[in-house]
Formats: structure tokens, C-alpha cells, sequence
């Protein structure tokens, strides 16, 4: 059997930041993971843009716990995708970005967040695009320094 | 939002760790199937080898239906085991409230609890995600536990399930059929793709 799940790039960061871009995207994947683990300045919903396209095509829905109440929200025509979120403790979000390369379909991505000391969630975006996906932004918090990001592509037979 | 920091996925820029091969991963494909025209009405994996640790699926899916409020779960059937061995627990936002449920002594299992319709207008280009773990799939000795994160936007409307399932059975699993919960199907350009995990 082929094997795949093969680190695409590795960002770690050396000051803080308030994104990390990964471009030139190789189109030879069927999906991508996005792992961020680390720690922000705040507690921050984090964002997702795809291809530097800023206008408002994304939607998205979220679940998430708070240790007293389980919660769900919304947004649409949104300018970013939601994809987890940080805060001043060390958390991970786990992005799936699902058959990013296709042309026929809209992306849909999901994540997986724990935000510890704050929340723990699940949430699902769409970009409305049938466009392959070759470059992404990460943002929607100031990154503290240590705070890392690798994205992974995984292969179909 | 101008980036800091920038990589490339070609190596060329600093701060930026590459590794090409993926010689040594635990990680690999096993079959993948992508629905053809005319759709079908569910997608099977057979002859699934013993030889991994874990199994994922990973698709993207939309329900062959055509009414835009009408969603359809995602379901599991094991080596053909339609007998009452499934139970299930989901958690599910639906972007204004929050629903739970549950149920035992199933014929199948309930891994995601709703995919998009094919109802029109935006519809037609949004499909559902969903990402599906199976455990130990191949022991003996227990009963088989599956969990599953899988949901959909339609910009309108959104749907967002956390959902486990248990198959009673002691066996090896060796096929898995994947269907909504009606005869109606999975449309063009559905994908369902089936990966192993290896442990040491």
C-alpha cells in the first residue's frame, strides 16, 4: 500500500506573529492537515483564508463545550474560515482541509480545537470556491513565539 | 492580514523545514472510491486487510435528495452485520442550539448525523466532510469502537456532529459499507477514501 501523510512545511516561530502563510501548495494531495500548537497573547478564534481571497465566502458552524454549557453558533458570508483557537495556554487545532485540489466542489474544512483552560470544540467551514487551494493564511491572533505550525498532505489511492 | 511569516512549500524560504519522502510513515492508502455519474447507493470497502492497526476514512459526500431541509446520517455497516449490534451517541450544533442523542441495539451505525442534500443553487457545489477513526479494527478480542468529527456549511445553514459508535462483535472487520440513512444514495463526486495506521 502507498504510504502518505507526508509533512508539506514546518513553521516555528522564532517572535510573535500575527499570521504564517503557507504558499505554493502542491497540488499532488487529496487532503491537507493544518496542526498549530502553541499559545497566543489572547483567547482568539483563529482564521483561515485560502488562495488571498479576503471577500466574503466562507461560512461556517461551531461546536464547542465551555465545562458548563455545550454551545453552537454560526456565521455567513464571512471573509475567513474558522479554524480553531488559542489562547495564552498551550493549545492545539487540528484543521482537516478536504479535497483542497478538486475544481468541481467548494472546500470544506474541519477542525478540531483544544483550547485549554477555555474550551474544546469542533467546527466546519466552506469556501465558496471550486478553485484548488494553493496557498492559506493563518491568523486571527497574535502567535507567540514557540508556537508552531506544520501542514501535512495525505494521499488517495 | 499581512503575513510575518512566509513558507513555501518548495524549500525556498527560511524558517521552513521540508521532508519530501514519505519513506517510514504509518500512514497509507488503502482504496479510495469517487462516485461516478448516476451516483450510487452506497460505497463498500471489502477485503480490507488485518495487517493495520487503526483505520481512517476521510470524504467528502452529499446525500442524493432533493429537498434542501431534509439531511441525511452517515452510516456503517461491518462485514454485512445488518443484527442489532450497533449503538451510538452523537453531539451535534446546528449553529443556533445544541442537540444529543443516542441509541442501541442498531442494524447499523450512525457515524455523522447529517450530510447536505443535492437541493440546488449553492447546494449543488457544497458537500459534507467528514473524517472517521476506527480502532483496533482487527482484535479478537473486543468489541469495536469508531468515532467521528464530519459536518457541512451551506452558508445558509450548518451542521457540525461529534459522534462515537460501537459494533459489538468481536471480529476482524474486514468490510465496510458506507450509505445515508435512506435508498437514495451518494451523489457525482463523492469521495470516500480508506487509510490504515500501522503500530510498531
Amino acid at each position: 500500500m502507498p504510504a502518505t501523510y507526508e509533512p508539506i512545511a514546518t513553521t516555528t516561530l522564532g517572535s510573535s506573529a500575527s499570521s504564517v502563510t503557507f504558499s505554493s501548495i502542491p497540488g499532488t494531495y487529496t487532503d491537507l492537515i493544518l496542526v498549530v500548537n502553541g499559545t497566543s497573547t489572547a483567547t482568539n478564534g483563529n482564521e483561515m483564508q485560502f488562495n488571498g481571497d479576503t471577500g466574503n465566502n466562507y461560512s461556517f458552524t461551531l461546536l464547542y463545550g465551555t465545562g458548563s454549557a455545550a454551545v453552537s453558533s454560526r456565521n455567513s458570508n464571512i471573509s475567513f474560515a474558522y479554524a480553531g483557537r488559542t489562547n495564552t495556554n498551550q493549545s492545539v487545532s487540528i484543521t482537516q482541509i478536504m479535497n483542497y485540489a478538486n475544481t468541481t466542489t467548494y472546500k470544506t474544512v474541519l477542525t478540531r480545537a483544544s483550547s485549554n483552560g477555555d474550551i474544546v470544540m469542533g467546527n466546519v467551514s466552506t469556501w465558496r470556491s471550486t478553485s484548488a487551494i494553493t496557498s492559506l493564511v493563518y491568523a486571527g491572533a497574535t502567535f507567540n513565539s514557540g508556537t508552531v505550525f506544520t501542514l501535512y498532505g495525505i494521499k488517495a489511492a | 492580514m499581512s503575513p510575518l511569516l512566509q513558507t513555501f512549500a518548495n524549500g525556498s524560504a527560511l524558517g521552513y523545514r521540508s521532508r519530501g519522502a514519505a519513506a517510514g510513515t504509518a500512514f497509507e492508502s488503502i482504496a479510495t472510491a469517487t462516485v461516478g455519474s448516476g451516483g450510487v447507493a452506497s460505497v463498500t470497502f471489502s477485503s480490507i486487510p488485518s495487517t493495520y492497526k487503526h483505520l481512517q476514512i476521510r470524504a467528502i459526500a452529499k446525500y442524493n435528495y432533493t429537498v434542501a431541509l431534509d439531511f441525511s446520517n452517515v452510516m456503517l455497516v461491518f462485514n454485512s452485520d445488518t443484527s442489532s449490534s450497533y449503538s451510538y451517541h452523537t453531539l451535534l450544533g446546528r449553529g443556533t442550539s445544541v442537540d444529543v442523542g443516542s441509541a442501541s441495539s442498531q442494524s447499523k451505525g450512525v457515524v455523522q448525523t447529517f450530510m447536505p442534500t443535492n437541493a440546488g443553487g449553492d447546494d449543488n457545489n457544497v458537500y459534507g466532510g467528514t473524517v472517521i477513526d476506527i480502532l483496533d479494527y482487527a482484535d479478537t478480542n473486543k468489541y469495536k469502537t469508531v468515532r467521528g468529527l464530519g459536518g457541512y456549511d451551506r452558508n445558509s445553514s450548518g451542521r457540525i456532529s461529534l459522534n462515537s459508535v460501537s459494533w459489538q462483535k468481536t471480529d476482524a472487520i474486514t468490510s465496510i459499507q458506507i450509505s445515508p440513512d435512506t435508498t437514495d444514495g451518494w451523489v457525482q463526486y463523492s469521495h470516500f477514501a480508506l487509510y490504515g495506521i500501522k503500530s510498531a
